[in-house]
């Protein structure tokens, strides 16, 4: 499943779409910790957290993450949506919980 | 590119300032890229390269990285003239952090930097001296293209 097929499923609500969009998710990955996600995040993983500042789009850039996805109704702060706008990183977000949300992805990755 | 070819980068880092902190990191990945340096390597470089960044700002007031990029390898020289780290070997333990709470908000200070630096790198090195700074050595090797 690549990003657009992600975005196409209606699953997620766009926050902002990337350049990346032919790219094959390869699993979904939950961190908050950003340390934690730089050393494990899966290149190509949709990214799933409730951090929506600068620093997790940094992250995603750096370990080329293929989305991420907002969870818990967090919301990317004024500085971060200006920057995943400029680097042109794909953010989706959802009310799910986390899991959910993992689970979502999952499932159509599962079906893909 | 021959083999005594090397291109040097050198990048300041802002102190305390979190917005800028990883364009230094991104910037060489970019550039790695364009070299057409091997995936797995540009990884390691971004990754190692990132937790130093994020480590100087945090607890040394900024500094300085040098990047130095030859056909084989990649050496990042990441200098700051901080506190110093009392206990290295401490230091290096997963899951060992002094970062502040401000810090730990902003999603970081999960005691894995130093950890993360050594596991993505092929050779780090630390020089510190209590009151004067820490150098942090790290060597990324190049895979011949197969």
């Amino acid at each position: 499943m690549t990003v657009q097929e992600l975005i196409d499923s209606g699953l997620f609500i766009t926050v902002n779409q990337g350049d990346q969009l032919d790219k094959e998710i390869t699993k979904p990955f939950c961190c908050d910790l950003l340390s934690i996600a730089m050393g494990r995040a899966p290149e190509g993983c949709a990214w799933i957290t409730v951090m929506g500042n600068l620093n997790t789009l940094a992250v995603a850039s750096l370990t080329e993450t293929a989305c991420v996805i907002l969870a818990e109704g967090s919301v990317l702060d004024d500085a971060a949506a200006k920057k995943a706008s400029e680097q042109k990183i794909t953010v989706l977000k959802t009310e799910m919980p986390v899991f959910d949300a993992a689970q979502a992805v999952w499932k159509r990755l599962a079906a893909s | 590119m021959s083999e005594s070819d090397v291109i040097t980068l050198t990048y300041a880092i802002s102190p305390d300032d979190f917005t800028r902190a990883g364009e230094a990191s991104s910037d060489v990945k970019g550039k790695l890229k364009q070299m057409g340096v091997c995936p797995e390597a540009v990884r390691k470089v971004a990754i190692a390269m990132y937790e130093g960044e994020i480590n100087m700002v945090i607890h040394a007031r900024g500094g300085e990285i040098t990047v130095n990029i030859t056909p084989k390898q990649i050496e990042m020289i990441l200098a700051d003239a901080g506190p110093g780290i009392p206990d290295v070997e401490l230091a290096m333990k997963a899951g060992f952090s002094t970062a502040p709470d401000e810090i730990r908000s902003l999603g970081f200070g999960a005691g894995m930097g130093l950890p993360n630096m050594q596991k993505y790198s092929d050779e780090m090195k630390i020089d510190t001296v209590i009151g004067k700074g820490t150098t942090i050595f790290m060597k990324v090797n190049i895979l011949p293209a197969s």
